[in-house]
């Protein structure tokens, strides 16, 4: 029993955090991969998915398609009307939904343990054959141009926008926005949302991970049912991942938004690349940065000494392509200047100097201690797992992740920061009031 | 269903110190993982005017640190371990948790001993976190949803303290001084006016025995003053109307409903239930889809709005069920609103069919189960519990939940929804007027 591993509670139990050895991996023969964890005593079961159908495939003229069209899966299928699939779902207290990023399509479910069928079977429905009724096309539209207005005033939505265009450039996957934009949104028809589905919704390169009181036979019997049959000769091949360079001189985006009364600011740099060498020692830095404690050196400058915001905190994205390092605060506009140079000011910091001794002790610890915190729920066990086999870390990365976090250096930590942080190349975008 | 092998021990351990001091403790052994919680009765329903927004103020200052626990080293020490830790203020309570590994929850212990009597509340800390908290509320301003909720909540209760946000007014924040906060802090931080509550993985006697030992020597105090101004009733539908930026226009609609401990509480959350669909009244708890709710058919399906959510909390005094809409681009406020009486008067004028209530209840089910996983899951509920009434009131919430009927649903919304009982608030885009016209 898992209690009895916990018993020396002086150090981390690896053998208790998800690996090979109580974790099953199957691969179906129409190429979905299934992983599954058996959490004995939970009431609840979590999905946890992916396809590759995410908005890379789209290009900026018709951003927004991929999300539009995971959007109206459950709108109605060949199988079941919308009035049916919510009436199933909602009466059985679940939850199942469907979400577009750059890469993938994210399928989130959870469900009382015993309804984890239910999930399967209207998931397998829904994203195997979608009918896009006419009348929820239409009501869709309304409510993403409902929510693309609201965005247009949200200042941090409008920072975050600027921010990725003038890294990425606005034709980059990467720097367009998933959602969309007013006129790409309205010009997406019932065809083109046909189109995407038959094109990228497949099982190649799709993962479900089951987690949950459930038994791994009971688990894989029911994701063979309900997918085992699925195929698609015409989906597409995966696409590569997009390459950045980070631009050559400062850029500052300023985005005046009426009638609020205190700036979003976002100040970052290209990231790493998840698979890059220097991803963790760059990660353990952004802690010392901008997370640990109360946001890290940024929330003790910006936030406890010059009392300038309520959030100044750090943040790294890292995907398969180069991701971000951003440095990101809500302040009176009068304070954005300030706040500003105290976050050009730390970022020199971390290049300039190394970290202290201490520092890189409590921050490896910290990152290495949250592991059982983390992985204590259902829904943070299936993140783990679908993340590990998403960027292909092995099933035995929760065991090997805390020796590779012991083992960085204060140098390494350094390194990883002067390749990214780089004064002249960093991208400024401030939203609020003008 | 459930096969009970033998006769469940009570899950929680409840004791009260000699100093007045509630304890809760669970053992969970699932994870190497422990929530400590200490609960204070204090929130904004306990702030005069001049002082509004003091609750939270002393929330920040907690944070600030003790002669024994510096503000730096309380924070890198908690860190280290890889726990989480926070605090919430609200109407009725400001809580502090540390979930943490096992092997390091002492600390938790001995920072939350030391700063129920001993935070330093620095002058110069008082200053700086001033403008913190200025940027907490301007930030919350840029949202129309806050600046609606807070007028709404303002011409609902002209006499008691829910009628002022949580945050302060701005004006209170600006003017407050050291010895205000400080005030406020020692009288509500005393023993007899907290709630001490453990879950995960630990020896109960063990931990009991170490609570005794940081917290018994905490001097009772006085109990607090409390400050009790009950609403009169309302004699007529009061309306709210704002304007400014914008594209999009909102619709808030609340009720004055009784607290948490009235009979007709639970009722409450299954009309919720059966009009906007199932919540969970735990702050971390998530919600399900609403989309076979009646209100989501009468506005959402219509093409009147592009949401609609209910809202419901549990309070110690009378407070609001709320409902909330955001227009859909092309349609107006008043439009929603006669969508909505329809729906109500519906409901007000016909009990829910069985199905209905079913569909709720285990919806409440699914939601409960969610909501009482993790260990920090529990130790909100039991903490939260006995602030509203009793731990007791957590397991039997979901019994008496499922012993609502169709007719306590119905005569529940005939008492409660009359148009005299409510507060209508709409906001709209000023440059454009009607939503309709902002294209």
């Amino acid at each position: 029993m898992p209690n009895k591993k916990f018993s020396s509670p002086s150090k981390l139990n690896l053998a208790a955090l998800p690996g090979p050895h109580d974790t099953t991996r199957v691969v179906l023969p129409n190429g979905i991969t299934v992983l599954v964890r058996e959490n004995p005593g939970s009431p609840s079961v979590v999905l946890d998915g992916a396809l590759q159908a995410g908005a890379i495939y789209e290009g900026r003229v018709r951003a927004g398609l991929a999300s539009f069209t995971a959007d109206m899966l459950k709108r109605g299928c060949a199988q079941f009307s919308f009035d049916e699939i919510y009436e199933r779902l909602e009466a059985a207290g679940a939850n199942l939904g469907f979400s577009s990023g750059v890469h993938t399509l994210s399928v989130g479910g959870k469900a009382l343990a015993e309804d984890l069928e239910l999930l399967l079977e209207l998931g397998a429905a829904v994203l195997q054959a979608p009918t896009f009724p006419a009348d929820h096309i239409e009501r869709v539209r309304g409510e993403i141009l409902t929510s693309l207005a609201l965005r247009a005033h949200d200042t941090r939505a409008v920072s975050a926008m600027a921010f990725y265009d003038a890294l990425y450039g606005a034709e980059h996957p990467y720097g367009y926005e998933d959602d969309g934009y007013p006129d790409t949104v309205q010009a997406i028809t019932a065809a083109d949302l046909r189109a995407y589905h038959a094109a990228h919704y497949g099982p190649a390169g799709m993962t479900l991970v089951i987690v949950g009181g459930v038994t791994v036979k009971a688990a894989v019997a029911l994701v063979e049912r309900y997918f085992g049959g699925w195929k698609n000769p015409q989906q597409t091949a995966r696409a590569a991942a997009p390459g950045a360079t980070a631009p050559s001189a400062p850029v500052t985006r300023r985005m005046p938004v009426a009638g609020k009364t205190q700036s979003d600011v976002v100040l970052g740099f290209l990231g790493p690349r998840r698979a890059d060498a220097d991803y963790q020692a760059a990660r353990v830095a952004n802690n010392i940065l901008g997370v640990f404690g109360m946001y890290g050196r940024l929330g003790a400058s910006v936030r406890n000494r010059a009392g300038l915001a309520y959030y100044s905190l750090s943040r790294i994205n890292a995907s398969f392509g180069p991701g971000t390092w951003r440095m990101l605060a809500g302040v009176n506009p009068a304070n954005v200047d300030k706040t500003v140079k105290l976050m050009m000011r730390e970022a020199e910091r971390m290049t300039s100097t190394l970290v202290t001794v201490e520092e890189l002790a409590e921050n490896q610890s910290q990152i290495i201690g949250m592991l059982p915190l983390q992985l204590e729920s259902n829904e943070g066990v299936a993140g783990a797992l679908a993340s590990m086999e998403l960027f292909g870390l092995g099933l035995d990365y929760l065991q090997r992740v805390p020796g590779i976090i012991a083992a960085l250096t204060r140098a390494e930590l350094r390194a990883a920061a002067r390749r990214y942080l780089q004064p002249q190349r960093h991208v400024l975008a401030v939203a609020g009031p003008e | 269903m459930a096969k009970l092998k033998s006769k469940p021990k009570p899950l929680v351990h409840k004791t009260r110190l000699a100093n007045g001091l509630t304890v809760l403790l669970r053992e969970m052994h699932t994870a190497p993982v422990v929530s400590f919680w200490v609960w204070y009765r204090v929130g904004s329903r306990n702030e005069r005017t001049g002082r509004t927004g003091a609750s939270h103020w002393v929330e920040h200052m907690l944070f600030k640190g003790t002669a024994r626990f510096p503000a730096d080293a309380l924070e890198r020490s908690v860190s280290r371990t890889g726990g989480v830790w926070n605090a919430m203020t609200s109407q009725d309570w400001t809580t502090y948790y540390e979930t943490m590994p096992s092997s390091d929850i002492d600390l938790a212990l001995r920072l939350e001993a030391d700063r129920m009597r001993n935070s330093s509340f620095k002058p110069a800390d008082v200053d700086s976190e001033r403008t913190v908290i200025i940027s907490e509320r301007q930030g919350a301003e840029n949202s129309p949803m806050f600046l609606l909720g807070e007028e709404l909540q303002a011409a609902a209760f002209r006499v008691h303290p829910y009628h002022h946000e949580v945050l302060g007014d701005q004006t209170d924040i600006e003017s407050m001084q050291r010895a205000d906060l400080y005030e406020h802090y020692r009288e509500h931080y005393v023993p007899s006016n907290a709630i001490v509550v453990a879950v995960g993985d630990f020896r109960a006697t063990q931990m009991l025995a170490r609570i005794r030992e940081l917290f018994g020597k905490i001097p009772a105090g006085n109990a607090p003053r409390l400050f009790a101004r009950a609403e009169p009733e309302q004699r007529g539908e009061r309306r709210v109307h704002l304007s400014g930026d914008g594209q999009t226009a909102f619709l808030e609609v609340a009720y004055h409903i009784p607290g948490a401990r009235d009979p007709d509480f639970l009722p409450l959350v299954m009309l919720d239930s059966i009009l906007a669909g199932g919540n969970s009244l735990n702050v971390f708890g998530g919600g399900l889809s609403n989309k076979t709710s009646r209100l989501y058919r009468a506005l959402v399906l219509t093409e009147l709005a592009v949401n609609v959510s209910g809202g419901i909390s549990a309070t110690i005094d009378p407070y609001l069920y709320g409902i909330s809409c955001v227009v859909r681009d092309g349609r107006t406020p008043e439009e929603v609103e006669a969508a909505l009486d329809a729906e109500l008067d519906r409901i007000v004028a016909e009990a829910p069919t069985a199905t209905e209530l079913a569909k709720a209840a285990k919806q409440a089910k699914a939601v409960f189960a969610y909501s009482a996983e993790s260990v920090s899951n529990l130790g909100f509920w039991y903490g939260f519990a006995e602030i509203l009434d009793d731990h007791t009131w957590f397991a039997n919430y979901l019994p008496r939940l499922m012993a609502v009927t169709a007719q306590d649903v119905h005569r529940v919304a005939k008492r409660y929804l009359a148009r005299t009982n409510r507060i209508v608030g709409n906001y709209r885009p000023a440059a454009s007027g009607p939503a309709a016209a902002s294209k």
